[in-house]
């Protein structure tokens, strides 16, 4: 009760809760743009939250990144272009129906499953509070080393058919997290004398050059679109009315997001994919997904709007980001002095149990405001692509210099916005480059530390956590390396 | 290409492992300071070359499948061509012309493709003019500057997208700069400015 007392001290405060409405709409806004995304829009945003207050720059952050995915749906709905690219799966049901006269129905219904999948995430999150509080101390050094490759090896295997891609990208985001000088023997490393190259390679500055910059590049160069979004009069609210005829629907859903939003790696996507196609299968009318069947818009919206809070458990519990979007919070989260991992539920539950509440505040602004404001972001669809581009290319800029007014750090930024321009032309994954670079530096630490203590390779996997780990990851590649065998025999039809 | 580029730029990083990254005699392999960029260079490399040996193998596939394609396409062809007799040469005559319509298609694609490339180097020209003019004009002048002429080079010409470009490039000034703080220098010329407007300006612009 205390830690609760204590918590909502944290959050009572209005410039606290004015960066959690302003973060919750900007999300929602920026979601519902197609081609930016929460992503963007927190790299651009985090070094502005420098000058303020910690807790309030980071609920306004925190904002954006909860609540994105439900702006998403809109465009998905109406346009068939998903605002953000977890929206994807959201336009195979949502936008029949759209064509059908029943775009406000749709809405309603992917806005009340975005919000059941986002409360339940919060409360699993809360019950296994408990849980985490007494299994996190058990991380040591070598257990989380071992969930870091494990995230590692998730992250580059959750890219089917593109894993050796995955792998390249990945080792070359360990690699540039290396570039700069050492911490331990202070040696230099990659820097090839160049002094600018001493400090390393910011990931603020590879993220925005990466998702910001190419971005705008994609928008600027293609043939620009204003898509004309309309939706029928009347009210939203008869979503949670339909919502409740498919309940198992979003229960089912949910836990799918809750459990793949856990693991590193794995996420929104196969979350969807596991639950769309467990709804069609356990559906009265599977012939409907696909063609606007309601059972398929809640399934796909309450398991991706369940993954975030689910991703703050190993964020949380063992400072293990499980995709971009976590990479980027846990960014967030050092800028403001605050470091995950199982120090955080010993020392600062507090702060946990605010970051708990803010996420279910945030889900209830969220709510009230689309109920009330569909109609007006409508407008925010229409917005020229490549006036989108223009003002994501001016934003960069501030996202960019403010970090340290270096014009070097810019050119940095737009040599990797030709980089990601290039990834996205030739449809190669970016995200394993960002892991790469959060994940390497976490696993280069926690080696070191652990091997102090470690005399033979055996003792590494002496403890039960660090053994479980080590069989998953050995698991996880068994299984992948056979799925490949099995489906190449398939092929050549042996 | 990509793929190949990515494994020479990864084979010469490898190359340079003990130089720009140093083993030293003391310490274990995992506390060497070249460890881990070892790992990251090795993988790119590993990677890499496996990533491209399994395009060359798919395009090499992809290759196969259509020249197989197009191989049945043009017996079939001939077959349909030798069903309907006198029509030979008039074929003939049909495929040359085909052939040199399909060329300078290609070319037209190929050079899109280039011109595709070449535009998204000129919007980074642009980012990098932008920041290089911002310590000088100012943010408040650079941005309007910026955000205008880019509107209009992207092909906009109405004046609702003009003064959505100025409005926009004003918003992001005073937001970032005038109320957030965000650390922006002010320009080289707000230095001829009287003193009371120059702090102003260098505070909120």
């Amino acid at each position: 009760m205390e830690v609760l007392l204590d918590a909502v001290s944290i959050l009572a405060r209005w410039d606290v809760l004015i960066a959690l409405l302003v973060g919750s709409v900007g999300g929602v806004i920026i979601g519902a743009i197609p081609g930016v995304g929460a992503a963007v829009a927190i790299a651009i945003l985090l070094p502005a939250t420098f000058s303020l207050d910690p807790i309030v720059g980071m609920t306004a952050l925190l904002g954006i990144y909860g609540s994105s995915m439900y702006g998403g749906a809109i465009p998905a709905i109406l346009v068939n272009t998903p605002g953000t690219a977890v929206n994807a799966l959201t336009t195979y049901d949502g936008h029949p129906m759209t064509l059908r006269g029943e775009g406000r129905r749709a809405l309603s219904l992917a806005y009340s499953a975005s919000f059941f999948g986002g409360i339940f995430s919060v409360i699993c999150l809360i019950a296994l509070s408990p849980v985490l509080a007494k299994i996190a101390p058990m991380f040591g050094s070598r257990e989380i080393f071992l969930a870091a490759l494990l995230g590692i090896v998730l992250v580059v295997l959750a890219h089917r058919g593109q894993t050796l891609a995955a792998g390249m990208m990945a080792s070359f985001g360990i690699f540039l997290n290396t570039i700069g000088l050492e911490s331990l023997q202070y040696s230099k490393r990659y820097t090839f004398d160049q002094t600018w190259l001493s400090s390393g390679v910011d990931l603020i500055v590879v993220v925005l050059g990466l998702f910001a910059i190419s971005q705008a590049m994609v928008l600027l160069v293609d043939k620009n679109k204003a898509p004309r979004a309309t939706v029928e009069s009347g009210g939203m609210f008869q979503g949670f009315k339909e919502l409740l005829r498919h309940k198992r629907v979003a229960t089912t859903s949910s836990t799918y997001g809750v459990l793949m939003g856990m693991i590193p790696g794995v996420g929104e996507f196969t979350s969807q994919f596991l639950a769309y196609t467990t709804a069609q299968k356990t559906s009265k009318t599977p012939g409907q997904f696909g063609k606007g069947a309601p059972e398929g818009l809640i399934a796909a919206e309450a398991a991706n709007n369940s993954v975030p809070g689910a991703a703050m458990i190993p964020l949380l519990a063992l400072g293990i980001p499980g995709e971009a979007l976590t990479a980027m919070m846990l960014s967030v989260f050092y800028v403001h002095n605050v470091v995950p991992g199982p120090g955080l539920f010993q020392n600062q539950m507090d702060f946990v149990v605010a970051i708990y509440i803010a996420l279910l505040l945030l889900n209830v602004l969220v709510i009230i405001f689309l109920m009330f404001s569909t109609r007006q972001l409508l407008r925010v669809i229409e917005i020229p692509t490549r006036f989108l581009g223009a003002c994501i290319l001016t934003l960069s800029f501030v996202g960019v210099y403010s970090l340290r007014n270096s014009a070097v750090d810019c050119a940095i930024a737009a040599v990797f916005g030709v980089f990601g321009y290039i990834m996205k032309r030739l449809n190669l994954p970016i995200v394993p480059i960002i892991l790469g670079m959060v994940l390497g530096g976490i696993m280069e630490n926690k080696l070191r530390t652990s091997m102090m203590r470690v005399k033979t390779p055996m003792d590494f996997i002496e403890r039960p956590i660090a053994m479980i780990l080590f069989l998953i990851i050995l698991a996880v590649i068994g299984s992948h390396i056979w799925s490949w065998w099995r489906s190449r025999s398939v092929a050549t039809g042996r | 290409m990509f793929a190949l580029l990515f494994v020479i730029l990864a084979v010469f990083l490898v190359s340079q492992l003990g130089e720009q990254a140093k083993f030293s005699s003391k310490g274990k392999l995992f506390a060497q300071p070249a460890f881990w960029p070892g790992v990251g260079v090795i993988g790119m490399a590993v990677f890499g070359c496996l990533h491209l040996l399994a395009t060359l193998l798919t395009t090499r596939r992809e290759r196969g499948q259509r020249s197989l394609q197009k191989q049945s396409a043009e017996q079939h062809d001939a077959k349909q061509n030798q069903a309907v007799s006198g029509h030979h040469s008039h074929v003939a005559e049909g495929d040359q012309t085909n052939g040199d319509i399909n060329r300078p298609g290609l070319i037209s694609g190929e050079f899109k493709e280039a011109a595709g490339w070449l535009l998204a180097l000129e919007y980074l020209a642009w980012f990098m003019a932008y920041v290089y003019i911002t310590p000088i004009v100012g943010y408040l002048a650079a941005t309007l500057v910026f955000l205008v002429l880019l509107t209009l080079r992207v092909g906009y010409r109405d004046r609702r997208m003009m003064i959505a470009a100025v409005v926009v490039a004003f918003v992001i000034v005073l937001v970032f700069k005038s109320f957030l703080g965000v650390k922006i220098p002010g320009g080289a010329v707000y230095e001829y400015l009287p003193d009371a407007l120059r702090s102003f300006m260098i505070i909120n612009f």
